[in-house]
């Protein structure tokens, strides 16, 4: 698990931080997102203006983003919420980084399914890429975090990366996503395994078969 | 009104009780971490596990079961006795075993209640989690390795206290509770949480490995820190009063203490007077008593002795002064110390008439100067409360911070006069509209408006008087009964000019007004009134006598002595039954029973604890204007209203930690 403690409260911070502001564009999805509640509960949006800021920074740093804390002071002014409360929500969920990250954000699932199906040879892979877990790699462009269960078991493993999901990976498959990704490219997410499309069983149907191209009756057999 | 059967005994129970107070009613005990009365229902500790049919064949949390029609409810199966096991057992997984150096430990429920419904020993043989401290201020000591989590700190400083600080931050087993930033907690009322904390996780800082529970001596008092008169457990070990801890009384302070009335006690025992002291050529040097006396005395005073009451005194000191002064022939009785001179022809036009349990239900409230938050912290609560079920709050004054929406009308009075539609709409459309009239108003003379307006908005009517004055001092109301009360005010004691002013505690007076008199001041603490004092008699302050005190409300109560006066000093009423044989008068009374008879036959109200009855408003003269600006509220700082506070350590610090913002650097523990 990455550092959960929030970046320490320094000048250094404040004078970086200190006078974030959303930019034009954002204030409009801001103001969407608080308009989706009724008035006087403009709190609810809290979450989704955490991401939006969250976004904003990883567009000013170009990385996937993170909360300092003057922005999330500036989250609960705009909320008017007491800031403890955006506080206890930013360090609730895992997707909010407390901690700047490098430019691609490189999520392993290490969860029982992932590991029978061999993550931890993913997490020899990006260390040998200089990656090391809760850290920004030299470069500034990842950062490995292990995370728990992704909901991808049937494609395990799986790693996520930024906003994506990479699945059924090999070391070599992480590696060629990898590669393209620092040569700035977008590989192609989801399923590594060739001639599968989502999380269909790979090589065909194994049950229920009968029902792969229209509706069966299944009842009269049981 | 559904009805429950609670292991097979039948009960009726309110509409919307829950299964734990279904369970309550019928007089089971029920053990609980998370729940409390007078917070929010968290249901996060499942301490209260009971079976409940119908329903799904497992244990339910009862305190968040609304009780229904025909539950059978069983709090004695094996069953309810494993899962109370199992949740025990899982609480103390990560609790740590250091009950021999906890604070809590003889007051922890944890404790308590492993002892009655956990298992015999630990299969526990992981590692513990382990939390940092966490600074929250000068008040709280934490050590959240011990927390359990039940949130109870997190939701009182929300929703009692209004001041969202403290936060449960991270999830599952990484949860930790802080304030923001581990700022210190910083209002008024912060230290109750330390009362909530079912375990040594929050603990009071100024007490720390002070005493054990169980050697403490406990005995009711009332808290003299305000004019809210709440009520108090004073814990004293020895001749020293260890700490004060709020006892139960829903109609003052609910179970709540301001954490001036809580923590001023460490002033007992600093700059305490405990000597008699003369000035002589200008300076004061330490005497015996007969001389005292006999100084007094050779000032001849007659009928040309006035006494002046301070903000902390009890009914029967200042019976006793008054006694004397009527039997030399003087009625220059005062306690208005800061020169206030409003009317007090009738005390229900300065008394708090709604009571504070009343002041919840009203339903619009005009707050005419003053700082409720720092004047009456537990008025403030109610004041909260009363917003929370829908009540309009504006406030006539300087800005200051409330903990609940209100709207600030200026600080100009002759708002009054005409006041804005909104606030007009609010109070005609208002079923139990309420005024409240601070000590800043009440100097500037908006007493006369103010009951102009209860007469138009129509204040008291059926069952509701929503008149309001809300004092600051302790003896305020009691003062007032008494008779320390001149038509000008402070100002006609000294246009007397008495030879002889006996200071009863005496400490916001402005004494270059009485350059020609004897000064004598009978109190506790080397305050401002000792300094100005000619002669000091040293006395005994609220935790060293007994005493009557009336709130605000009007409200009498008792306070009982818990320690003996320091050195020399004496209960004050004794001082001043010796004083009346040096100036050779009779006052009537020879013991602390036949004082207090006395005083009753006088005021027969001061006999009877509860609500003393002031009769009806005055007429109030509706062309009563109020003029002038609210420049400031009396109170500058909240920790350093009165002597014992001024002369607390722990007061100090939080003055010039919370008030002043002074960074105070931890000493390594
Ligand atoms: S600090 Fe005490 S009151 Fe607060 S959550 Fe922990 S155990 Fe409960
Ligand atoms: S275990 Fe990795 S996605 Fe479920
Ligand atoms: S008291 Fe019911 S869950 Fe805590």
């Amino acid at each position: 698990m990455a550092d959960r403690t929030p970046a320490p409260d320094t000048p250094e911070l404040r004078a970086r931080w200190g006078s974030f502001a959303w930019t034009e564009e954002n204030r409009k999805k801001a103001d969407w997102h608080i308009a989706k509640y009724p008035a006087g509960r403009q709190k609810s949006a809290v979450m989704p203006l955490l991401d939006l800021a969250q976004r904003q920074v990883g567009a000013e740093t170009d990385t996937q983003g993170w909360l300092p804390l003057p922005v999330i002071e500036y989250v609960a002014a705009h909320l008017d919420m007491p800031v403890i409360r955006v506080l206890e929500v930013a360090t609730f969920y895992f997707m909010y980084n407390l901690r700047p990250v490098g430019k691609f954000h490189v999520q392993v699932c290490g969860t029982t399914p992932c590991m029978l199906r061999g993550s931890d040879a993913l997490f020899e892979t990006c260390k040998k890429r200089g990656m090391s877990k809760g850290h920004v790699s030299a470069d500034g462009l990842w950062t490995l975090t292990e995370v728990e269960c992704m909901g991808n078991c049937a494609t395990a493993p799986m790693v996520q990366i930024n906003d994506d999901n990479y699945e059924d990976l090999t070391p070599e498959r992480l590696d060629a996503v990898l590669d393209a990704l620092a040569a700035g490219q977008q590989p192609k997410t989801g399923t590594q395994e060739p001639g599968r499309h989502t999380s269909e069983p790979a090589g065909g149907p194994t049950t229920l078969k009968a029902m792969v191209s229209a509706n069966h009756d299944y009842r009269g057999e049981w | 009104m559904p009805k429950v059967t609670v292991d097979g005994q039948e009960i009726e129970v309110p509409n919307g009780a829950t299964v734990l107070q279904a369970c309550e009613l019928a007089g089971k005990e029920i053990p609980r971490f998370c729940y409390h009365e007078r917070l929010s229902i968290a249901g996060n500790c499942r301490m209260c596990l009971v079976e409940v049919k119908p329903g799904p064949p497992k244990p339910q949390a009862s305190c968040a079961l609304p009780a229904t029609e025909g539950q059978e409810i069983r709090t004695d199966t094996p069953m309810v006795k494993a899962a109370r096991e199992g949740v025990m057992e899982f609480l103390l997984i990560n609790h740590p075993l250091d009950c021999p150096i906890c604070d809590q430990g003889g007051e922890c429920d944890l404790q308590d209640q492993s002892v009655a419904y956990g298992r015999g020993g630990s299969r526990y043989e992981e590692n513990k989690r382990a939390v940092t401290e966490k600074y929250m201020g000068p008040l709280i000591k934490t050590v959240m390795t011990r927390c359990i989590h039940c949130t109870r700190c997190v939701r009182f400083s929300e929703e009692i206290a209004g001041v969202d600080e403290i936060g449960a931050l991270y999830r599952g087993e990484d949860m930790q509770i802080t304030t923001y930033l581990e700022q210190a907690a910083a209002h008024e009322l912060s230290a109750n949480v330390i009362d909530l904390c079912p375990v040594g996780a929050l603990t009071s800082r100024p007490y720390a490995f002070e005493a054990r529970p169980w050697e403490l001596k406990k005995t009711l008092s009332i808290d003299v820190s305000d004019a809210v008169g709440a009520n108090i457990r004073l814990d004293s070990r020895g001749r020293e009063v260890m700490r004060a801890l709020p006892r139960i009384n829903d109609d003052v302070n609910e179970e709540w203490l301001s954490d001036k009335g809580r923590y001023m006690v460490d002033g007992l025992g600093a700059r305490r007077l405990d000597k008699v002291w003369i000035r002589k050529s200008g300076k004061l040097q330490a005497a015996s008593w007969d001389e005292a006396f006999k100084a007094i005395a050779k000032a001849k005073p007659g009928a040309s002795i006035a006494a002046i009451a301070g903000d902390l005194v009890d009914c029967e000191t200042m019976y006793a002064a008054k006694a004397l002064l009527r039997a030399m022939g003087s009625d220059l009785l005062e306690g208005r110390q800061t020169g206030l001179s409003y009317d007090t022809g009738s005390l229900a036009a300065v008394n708090f008439n709604s009571t504070f349990a009343g002041i919840e239900t009203a339903d619009a409230i005009l707050i005419v100067g003053s700082h409720v938050r720092w004047e009456a912290p537990l008025v403030n609560v109610r004041l909260r409360k009363a917003v929370k079920r829908g009540a309009k709050v504006f406030i006539v004054g300087p800005e200051w911070e409330p903990t609940y929406p209100a709207t600030f009308l200026g600080g100009d009075l002759s708002v009054l006069n005409k006041l804005p539609k909104d606030v007009t709409d609010t109070f005609k459309g208002a079923e139990r509209p309420a005024l409240i009239l601070g000590g800043a108003g009440l100097g500037k003379g908006a007493l006369g408006a103010c009951l102009a307006l209860a007469d138009k908005f129509k204040l008291v009517r059926d069952g509701w008087n929503g008149f309001n004055v809300l004092h600051m001092a302790a003896s305020r109301m009691g003062g007032l009964m008494l008779g320390y009360a001149q038509p000008g005010g402070i100002g006609d004691i000294a246009k007397a000019a008495p030879k002889v002013v006996l200071a009863l505690g005496a400490d916001e007076v402005d004494w270059s007004a009485f350059t020609g008199s004897l000064k004598v001041y009978i109190g506790h603490h080397g305050d401002k009134g000792a300094h100005a004092a000619d002669v000091i008699l040293p006395a005994a302050s609220f935790a060293e006598k007994d005493g009557t005190y009336v709130n605000t409300e009007g409200r009498v109560q008792f306070a009982e002595k818990a320690v003996f006066a320091p050195g020399d000093a004496r209960e004050d009423w004794t001082i001043l039954r010796a004083l009346a044989d040096a100036l050779g008068v009779t006052v009537g009374f020879d013991s602390f029973a036949q004082l207090q008879a006395a005083m009753i036959a006088e005021v027969p109200a001061l006999g009877e604890e509860g609500l003393a009855s002031y009769g009806a408003l005055p007429k109030a003269d509706a062309k009563a204007k109020a003029e002038g600006e609210i420049a400031g509220y009396p109170i500058k700082d909240f920790y350093l209203t009165n002597p014992i506070a001024r002369a607390s350590a722990v007061m100090q610090r939080c003055s010039a930690e919370l008030v002043h913002g002074e960074e105070i650097a931890e000493a390594a523990e």
